[in-house]
């Protein structure tokens, strides 16, 4: 049988390496979005394991809720991802410094 | 090792191996290749908690049209990959020891001893004829309802503000002016001109 904790141990490192992407890929923005994504997927995973093993579907129902915002932060940032490349020529996280931050 | 168990560590190992292919592969349209791979495997470890119908969506929704959008973008940009390549050793370090240092925090709490079967019991499967769409259905529609209409709004918000950040006007294309083309008289277009009748030859 599958225990409840590997289930939340395969999350944990899907997370952990999501997280090691962000640090390793820190100029390219279409990966950092990437990286987002599996994050999301990884809390998606607790989200469903523990809705099987308490046998409570609002587990379910909250995936789905993730899975539209996600869908809809994907599409709005993939969209401002366009218009900064048509402006600035380039998607390097570097060189995006107009708001001197 | 059960068959259950077999398939379980296959996917697991699969769904491992595809994240950390994405976040080291130098080429962003293979990154988002094993991202695909990814969701797929995940979907198949749904699928094993019965959450039959998230699976299906995961697969439709996001292999179907986040990833789509992705590569869509990706080919779209004309990117200098080697640039964006740089400090890509500098910060492997630091990545890999933010990422076990949070691995190792997680696990304190998500292991067997306080998430284990002697705590939690693995639960009876469902019958064959069980329908997790129906019962998804039926929590959405009764308790869920007004955070699922607010979910419609999101996703029309983010119609309108995709279409409107990537809408571009070019001043030199024609349009049709219907409110002028609708009220236009007889008299703007059309001019009658009285002259005498000629002789005929």
């Amino acid at each position: 049988m599958i225990a409840l904790s590997d289930y939340l141990i395969v999350a944990a490192i899907i997370f952990s390496i999501s997280m090691a992407g962000i640090f390793i890929n820190r100029k390219n923005i279409i990966i950092l979005l990437m990286c987002v994504e599996l994050m999301l997927l990884a809390v998606n995973i607790n989200f469903i394991a523990f809705s099987h093993y308490l046998g409570d579907s609002a587990g379910q129902v909250f995936v789905f809720f993730i899975l539209t915002v996600a869908a809809a932060e994907a599409a709005i940032g993939l969209a401002i991802l366009v218009v900064l490349f048509r402006n600035k020529r380039t998607i390097n996280v570097a060189e995006l410094d107009s708001l001197k931050g | 090792m059960s068959f259950e168990q077999i398939i379980f560590y296959i996917f697991s190992a699969i769904l491992v191996f595809a994240a950390t292919m994405m976040v080291t592969v130098r080429n962003p349209v293979r990154a988002a290749m094993f991202l695909i791979l990814a969701f797929f495997t995940s979907a198949a470890l749904w699928m094993m908690l019965e959450a039959e119908f998230l699976a299906i969506t995961l697969v439709l929704v996001y292999v179907g049209a986040v990833m789509v959008l992705f590569i869509f973008v990706i080919m779209m940009l004309d990117i200098d990959i080697a640039v964006l390549r740089e400090g890509f050793a500098k910060f492997l370090p630091v990545g890999i020891f933010v990422a076990l240092l949070m691995l190792g925090m997680i696990l304190m709490v998500v292991g067997g001893e306080h998430f284990g079967l002697e705590i939690f019991a693995a639960p009876e499967r469902h019958a064959a004829d069980y329908s997790n769409t129906r019962e998804l259905g039926l929590e959405l529609y009764t308790t869920y309802l007004y955070a699922f209409e607010l979910a419609a709004v999101i996703l029309l918000v983010a119609i309108v503000a995709a279409i409107a950040l990537t809408l571009r006007h070019n001043p030199t294309t024609k349009f049709q002016q219907v409110p002028e083309q609708v009220a236009v008289r007889r008299n703007d277009r059309l001019r009658v001109v009285e002259m005498d009748a000629e002789e005929r030859r």
